[in-house]
């Protein structure tokens, strides 16, 4: 197996960059849509570092846990796809904010 | 006959459940039937009874059933008949029935007829299971019983608060009696093991010492209840308010038969009181208080029926002074003479309230003599033998009593004394009551003619008066013969002497110079004295004060449930913080995921800063 150009601790940089951004947006941002989005940058940082931690010790693990996170994004997707739907169809929005009949 | 004589308590009982039952649908004739009817046959009965027992005086037992056993604890059901319950069941049933025979007049225009006559026959039942009674469960049975019964009858008109609020005192204040009672039951079947009065009696003359510090317990204890039930000091406030009830009530249960319960309880327990002799002292001194107290009340009273309260009072007063010295015969008799003539003095005031429409004042009142000659005979004659003028019957009763009295080794000639001073008052207020209420100007007129209903009973109590002073009572073989030593002759002349100047005096206060009288005894609240005797020596304020009052306040304190408070601080302190946060129950998912990630980043810190050792361990 050749040796990996790229060290671990960059791929973690941007790993933690990235689900740093992700999380920020899922903080930040009012939109479902762009949620939902959010999330996905989580999930795929923290696949990233599946992805380096796997390539680093030479193990097959990190890249089955990669195809797992895959399949759970895509599942995620559908369901939160269904349930924009419904926001929409329900509130006429998207925004997150005027969904909070849960309140105290 | 012998067989039968469950029947005598059972026949009113049924008539009372009856009447309860259909109490709207029957008439008034069909009521006063069932309700006169069951105790006059209940009455027939008891006088063959009587006569079969008098031909053949033994002792009849009759048990009917196991009423409950649980170990040691076996109460029967079972009656006990000897010469003592022979004379209470005669009374009970003769005179109940004269006055049921009085109630269908004096009710007749009642709407509650067929409850009156449900609850009074309930009383005679309840009243016959206690004088029957073999064993003192079932006595206690029966002593409850007329309670409840008295309390209802006191509040029959219940629609003037007044009269509930004495019928309650009437219950509570007998209540405290009947629970030391019951506590003297307890410390009897503690010690015996049996509560049958025959085997109680005697295996505590077997056991016990004379002056034992647990019989005079038991002995005090039951003394207790029978002060509460006969209306005795300290207990006997409940007896002037109970007078709220319809006047032949007070005739039967506040005069002639339940107010003397105390009376035949200790009578038929005296086996057991002979063993203490301090008891016995004690109810000789509360009976010739009792008696004093009560007679200087009635002589300024203004209401014609709390005067004969308050001489019922004092009568039984005299009985408890005759139970205290140990002549348990003479106690026996004046109970049975002082059922006659104060059962007549309640049915002629009954008459005389009839006919004035419902006028109590005795000074509302006045030269009734020529409009009611029967209600006067009947006074004249009941007042004699309340005052025990020589010849009636109470004069025969009462003599007996002193001079056992005089006759007690220690204390006697003060006991004589006091019961002396006693029938002075008493002849002094029972022919004030007569000089003012039938002689003097005419103040109210009366508004009806009493029918034969009513006359009936009245002339037959007054025979009774007269001549129930020559019975001999069956009680020879019950009590221990007393050894009458012939007392000196200036004590009998003084003891009959003693009463007639009562007559006298009153007879100068009231006929001969009405103006002289003094305010004293006239209008109660003009001097400080006559007003102090009018409240009954104010005992009601007093126990007001140190009883009522605390525990009113004590209630009045706990109705805002001061233990409560601390859980109430509980909830209170849970509903804040439950407000408190569900502030941050916003709704806002964003806010929700920056608080994880804060309280993650907490905890990373967290994680962080402890030491290895720690997060090792």
């Amino acid at each position: 197996m050749q040796e990996l150009t790229v060290p671990l601790n960059h791929v973690l940089f941007v790993s933690t960059l990235l689900f740093t951004i992700g999380m920020l947006g899922l903080m930040i941002r009012r939109n479902i849509i762009f949620i939902l989005m959010s999330l996905e940058v989580m999930l795929n940082a923290s696949a990233l570092a599946f992805i380096a931690a796997g390539a680093h010790w030479g193990q097959p693990d990190g890249q089955v846990i990669f195809l797992l996170i895959l399949s759970v994004a895509a599942a995620e997707v559908a369901v939160g796809l269904g349930l924009v739907l419904q926001i929409q169809k329900r509130f006429k929005t998207l925004d997150m904010d005027n969904a909070n009949r849960m309140r105290g | 006959m012998q067989e039968f004589i469950w029947l005598i308590p059972l026949l009113p009982l049924l008539s009372a459940i009856f009447l309860m039952g259909f109490s709207s649908k029957l008439p008034p004739n069909l009521v006063a039937c069932f309700g006169t009817g069951s105790v006059g046959l209940s009455a027939f009965l008891t006088c063959n009874l009587t006569l079969g027992y008098l031909k053949d005086p033994d002792l009849l037992t009759v048990t009917l059933w196991t009423w409950m056993r649980v170990s040691d604890l076996n109460a029967n059901v079972g009656f006990h008949i000897d010469g003592l319950t022979i004379v209470m069941m005669m009374i009970i049933t003769c005179v109940g029935f004269l006055i049921h025979l009085f109630s269908c007049e004096f009710m007749a225009h009642d709407k509650s007829y067929a409850r009156y006559f449900a609850y009074l026959n309930m009383f005679v039942s309840a009243m016959l299971v206690l004088v029957m009674s073999d064993n003192l469960l079932l006595l206690y049975l029966g002593w409850e019983g007329v309670g409840v019964c008295s309390y209802l009858l006191v509040g029959f008109w219940y629609q003037h608060s007044s009269n509930g609020r004495a019928a309650r005192k009437a219950f509570i204040v007998t209540r405290i009696g009947d629970t030391a009672m019951m506590l003297g039951l307890l410390v009897l079947f503690t010690e015996f093991r049996t509560l049958d009065i025959q085997s109680l009696v005697s295996s505590a003359q077997a056991r016990w010492q004379t002056g034992e510090f647990i019989s005079t317990l038991a002995c005090l204890l039951l003394l207790a209840g029978a002060a509460g039930k006969s209306a005795q000091f300290p207990l006997h406030t409940w007896l002037p308010d109970a007078m709220a009830g319809p006047t032949p009530v007070s005739a039967l249960i506040h005069a002639a038969t339940m107010v003397t319960a105390g009376v035949y309880l200790i009578a038929r327990m005296h086996g057991l009181f002979i063993i203490s002799p301090h008891a016995l002292l004690a109810i000789a001194f509360i009976g010739v208080g009792t008696s004093l107290m009560a007679a200087f009340s009635a002589l300024v009273q203004t209401d014609i029926k709390r005067i004969l309260a308050y001489s019922t009072i004092s009568q039984i007063g005299y009985m408890f002074l005759a139970l205290g010295v140990g002549a348990w015969g003479a106690a026996v008799f004046h109970l049975m003479t002082h059922a006659f003539f104060k059962a007549l003095l309640f049915l002629g005031s009954g008459a005389i309230i009839h006919c004035l429409h419902h006028e109590h004042d005795i000074f509302k009142m006045g030269g009734l003599w020529r409009r009611m000659p029967i209600t006067f005979a009947s006074f004249l004659i009941g007042c004699s033998a309340l005052a025990a003028l020589p010849f009636t019957s109470g004069f025969f009763s009462k003599d007996l009593i002193l001079l056992s009295a005089y006759q007690l080794k220690e204390f006697g000639p003060i006991l004589w004394a006091g019961g002396l001073l006693g029938a002075l008052v008493t002849a002094l207020y029972s022919f004030r009551l007569v000089f003012i209420v039938f002689f003097g100007p005419i103040q109210t007129f009366p508004d009806k003619e009493n029918g034969w209903k009513i006359s009936l009973p009245l002339i037959t109590l007054c025979i009774l008066s007269l001549i129930g002073g020559y019975f001999t009572l069956p009680l020879n073989s019950l009590f221990p013969i007393e050894q009458m030593r012939h007392p000196a002759l200036w004590v009998e002349v003084v003891s009959i002497i003693t009463p007639l100047l009562g007559v006298l005096i009153a007879y100068m206060l009231f006929i001969r110079g009405p103006t002289r009288v003094p305010k004293l005894l006239t209008s109660p609240h003009e001097n400080r004295l006559s007003h102090f005797l009018f409240l009954g020596w104010k005992l009601d304020e007093l126990y007001d004060r140190i009883l009522v009052l605390p525990y009113t306040h004590l209630t009045s304190i706990l109705l805002h449930e001061p233990i409560d408070k601390l859980y109430n601080a509980v909830v209170l302190l849970n509903q804040k913080l439950h407000a408190l946060f569900s502030l941050s129950q916003s709704g806002h998912m964003r806010w929700y995921v920056v608080s994880i990630v804060i309280g993650f980043i907490m905890l990373l810190g967290i994680a962080i800063t402890i030491p290895k050792g720690l997060s090792q361990w």
